[in-house]
């Protein structure tokens, strides 16, 4: 084992913990940053971002209404200072990233453009054509290299915190290609790792979002905050799961049915948009859960196309041109031709609604500290409170920067108070890790691992998805345990430790079955509708009085997590009628009243 | 029930059991729209869960996936059965890297050269913050947009007999990411850049075969990046000689 002294450590190089990195390395020189990711940082899963970043940016818009936005497509459950501060700073931080090089859509003039995005009543999301997650991540990781203080564990997989005085005094490293353990010893460390999408069988999400850092804090007691609210995005190539960006939509794009329908209409969004223009919260420009149920309602309902990938509708951009088309999707042009054989000039892509986003995490609060002391969690693995019950487009990758900065900077601060305890301490401490990691390298049992993460990835389709009952639930969590048990008996054939990814697949895996008892535990308990969280069997309807709450889900081992409730901080908006489409704006004319 | 197969060799290493590379052949069964990197994760969960290559997104941007099929560099997730049914496919690591184990290849000297370019805005006296983004044109952007599209895939390095037969030199992705900043409006770190250029295994390393750009799978074209640094280097030159030091 080999040990190394640091000041703090950031597990996970994606666009929260790359911009918490650069933030500590421009404004403390002297202090001495690990940057810990599993695969090379740009290969971290904002790279796959396609849409875009929201900032309030036109005259015509201001920051109550994204506020406001961000509220009501939370369905009340964020934290309203949390949104608050959001707002106010995320402009300046889509500006800074432009002056780090950035590759922002212009417009003709050479200022910056923006695009329309669902559930916001302003155009407000900035673009780079349709691969702003790829340059927001690239212009970060590119720009970290101008400092020396940021020092790169490129593939080292994170296996542990090790806590001593319950507070965080390292972490935990296995170095991939080499097979060595390392000890980094730190005063603070930021969890940046990203979501855990990969629970279910058809999601957007790459085969690293495996939620390890989610559950190596909630193995370590912090609570997973709101993680029954699950966001299907309305749009992806069946079977894959590959995204067709929202963007598609805030360009003009729609969806029919097989009978060539705008069958959005139906379902509160209306009334139909003419074709060629777009209308804000309407139709298309709906929030992502509503589209998603709708889609559900419409399979029931027979309307949808039956293929070999399974059911899917149509996303016609055909309209739009092929001009408009290269210049603002060219990616999901490449995609649809290399991935379904479609080229979406000519022919509408067939696409379906997958899992594509954790609007919950690791709970931290207004400030991303976590109840571990010397930990700060930031990105999609935390829970700052952002997002409430659905998340809307295009405010994740703002929410990376905006709130990854902040993390550096408490993270920071706290460093800068703490002093290294003796190294023997943590030697011993992670000596029993290494014994436990080796140990389960030798897992010798029968079962097979693909066939665990299939049946996991297929019961929390069944029983976690769109809509959800109470017996269909219970059943996913049945099954669940079921899995966890046969995952003690898993078969690990290689046992080299050279580039071993089938040893890291193993350790993810149990990763996943932790997170997928969280999320189906933590809805099971909520007995209302809310977000994307849409119950069908008597909770039809939101529940203010009991639950308008944060979920808070606590590990107990093999047993059932223990899940308790958490107070939601409202500050001017009060709970209302979540509404969009002509309801939206008939809504706003009797608030005005 | 659909049997049609196909069959993929695999060149295997393991450094602490093999001593040298070795052909190992799978079955799989044949669907169209099967990726390379489908199959291969396939034969993992099925027939051989020892084999080792690394990949992400499955959606042709994190640039995890490169390899060499039937000995040409490609994307695992963009490529597919359906273009090499029903004849046998050869599967190897990206070449002219160390190989790490299996199709997993040594990314630690191409890792070096994308850091060694200074691939970072390095701001001129304007730079200022409070006042907003720079202004840049369509017009500009498109100078260096093509440039910053590499997802660093490695595929041109495997491509490049240059890079091949002297890895010193900074190759096709490194020299047009640093066309990307040198190209930029907002950037005023040319004369920085310059030093990089000039040397031997800058851009005067390469000889222009422009495979590079063939096997892109960004379009970036490394080859035009590279063309257009040469002739900033030139007239470097040039300049050098007329100006006393
Ligand atoms: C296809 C797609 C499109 C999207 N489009 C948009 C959009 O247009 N707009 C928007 O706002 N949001 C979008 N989102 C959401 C947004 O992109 C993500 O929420 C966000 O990028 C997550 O960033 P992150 O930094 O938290 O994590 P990631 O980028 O996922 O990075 C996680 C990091 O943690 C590391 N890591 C994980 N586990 C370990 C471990 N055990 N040891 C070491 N390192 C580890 C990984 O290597 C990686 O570096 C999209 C999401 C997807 C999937
Ligand atoms: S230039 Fe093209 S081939 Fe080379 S690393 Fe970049 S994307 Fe890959
Ligand atoms: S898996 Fe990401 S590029 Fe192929």
């Amino acid at each position: 084992m080999k040990t190394i002294t640091m000041d703090v450590a950031i597990i996970g190089a994606g666009g929260a913990g790359l911009r918490a990195a650069l933030e500590i390395a421009q404004q403390h020189p002297n202090l001495k940053i690990a940057l810990i990711s599993k695969v090379y940082p740009m290969r971290s899963h904002t790279v796959a971002a396609e849409g875009g970043a929201a900032a309030v940016t036109q005259e015509t818009d201001s920051l109550e209404h994204h506020f406001d936005d961000t509220v009501s497509g939370g369905d009340w459950l964020c934290e309203q200072d949390v949104v608050q501060y959001f707002v106010e700073n995320a402009r300046k931080e889509l500006i800074q990233l432009e002056h780090w090089g950035c590759p922002w859509s212009r417009k003709e003039d050479g200022s910056v453009n923006v695009r329309a995005f669902g559930g916001m009543k302003i155009e407000r999301t900035w673009f780079a054509a349709d691969k702003s997650g790829f340059h927001l991540l690239h212009t970060l990781f590119q720009t970290s290299l101008k400092y020396p203080n940021i020092k790169r564990f490129d593939e080292h997989f994170c296996l542990d915190l090790i806590i001593e005085n319950e507070t965080v005094q390292g972490v935990l490293l296995l170095d991939i290609a080499e097979g060595e353990i390392k000890l980094i010893q730190a005063k603070s460390v930021i969890m940046a790792t990203g979501g855990a999408g990969r629970v279910y069988r058809y999601n957007t999400n790459g085969g690293i979002v495996t939620g390890d850092g989610m559950a190596i804090a909630y193995r370590h007691g912090v609570a997973l905050r709101d993680m029954e609210f699950i966001q299907y995005h309305p749009t992806g190539l069946p079977g894959s799961g590959i995204l067709m960006t929202e963007g598609c939509r805030g360009e003009g794009g729609i969806l029919m049915n097989k009978n060539g329908y705008r069958y959005l209409q139906d379902y509160g969004l209306g009334p139909e948009v003419p074709l060629g223009q777009t209308k804000n919260k309407y139709m298309e420009l709906g929030p992502r859960d509503k589209l998603s149920q709708s889609f559900w309602q419409e399979q029931k309902k027979g309307n949808v196309f039956k293929g070999k990938r399974g059911d899917y509708i149509h996303l016609d951009l055909r309209h739009l041109g092929e001009a408009l088309i290269n210049e603002r999707l060219p990616f999901i042009r490449e995609l649809a031709k290399a991935y379904v054989g479609v080229d979406p000039v000519h022919e509408p892509i067939p696409v379906r609604p997958t899992v594509h986003y954790t609007m919950g995490g690791i709970a931290t609060n207004n400030k991303t500290a976590t109840s571990l002391s010397g930990l700060f969690a930031v990105g999609e693995c935390a829970s700052v409170g952002l997002h409430g019950a659905n998340r809307l487009g295009s405010n994740s990758l703002s929410e990376l920067v905006v709130f990854g900065k902040l993390a550096g900077q408490e993270a920071a601060l706290y460093a800068q108070e703490k002093k290294h305890i003796d190294i023997k301490i943590l030697e011993q401490k992670a000596q029993k890790i290494v014994q436990r990691t080796e140990d389960f390298l030798h897992s010798n049992g029968s079962e097979k691992m693909v066939d665990i993460r299939q049946e996991m990835g297929d019961t929390m389709e069944e029983g976690v998805g769109i809509y959800r009952t109470k017996p269909s639930m219970q059943k996913t969590i049945d099954k669940l345990h079921e899995l966890k048990k046969r995952y003690k008996n898993i078969k690990i054939e290689d046992k080299s430790s050279v580039f071993n990814t089938e040893f890291l697949y193993a350790i993810e895996l149990g990763h996943l079955l932790d997170m997928a008892l969280a999320m189906a535990y933590s809805a099971i308990n909520r007995e209302e509708s809310r977000g994307s969280h849409q119950r069908i069997d008597g909770f039809e309807k939101r529940d203010d009085k009991n639950y308008l709450k944060h979920s808070l889900a606590y590990y107990q081992g093999d047993d059932a997590p223990e899940i308790k409730y958490g107070k939601v901080t409202i500050t001017r908006s009060q709970p209302a009628q979540r509404a969009y489409g002509a309801a939206g704006d008939k809504k706003i004319k009797e608030d005005i009243k | 029930m659909n049997k049609k197969t196909i069959v993929i060799d695999i060149l295997r290493y393991r450094p602490e059991m093999d001593e040298k590379p070795f052909t190992q052949s799978f079955e799989v069964p044949y669907i169209e729209d099967t990726s390379i990197l489908e199959a291969l994760q396939y034969i993992k969960d099925h027939l051989d869960s020892t084999i080792s290559f690394r990949w992400s997104c499955r959606m042709a941007i994190c640039g995890s996936c490169g390899l060499m099929i039937d000995n040409i560099p490609k994307l695992g997730c963009k490529a597919f059965l359906r273009d090499y049914y029903p004849n046998k496919i050869s599967l190897e690591p990206l070449a002219n890297f160390p190989i790490e184990r299996d199709l997993v290849v040594v990314m630690d000297d191409f890792m070096q050269k994308l850091e060694s370019v200074k691939p970072y805005l390095i701001p001129g006296d304007n730079a200022c913050m409070s006042s907003g983004e720079y202004q840049q044109t369509p017009l500009q952007m498109e100078k260096y947009k093509q440039f910053s599209m590499c997802i660093n895939c490695g595929l041109c390095y495997a491509a490049c007999p240059q890079y091949g037969l002297d890895n010193n030199f900074i190759g096709p992705a490194a020299l047009a990411l640093l066309a990307r900043y040198d190209r930029d409006s907002r950037d005023a770190g040319s004369a920085q850049r310059m030093k990089i250029l000039n040397q031997e295994e800058g851009v005067w390393g390469c000889t222009f075969v422009g495979y590079c750009s063939t096997v892109c799978p960004k379009k970036v074209d490394p080859a035009a990046a590279i063309q257009l640094l040469k002739v900033e280097s030139s007239k470097d030159y040039l300049i050098g000689l007329f100006k006393p030091d």
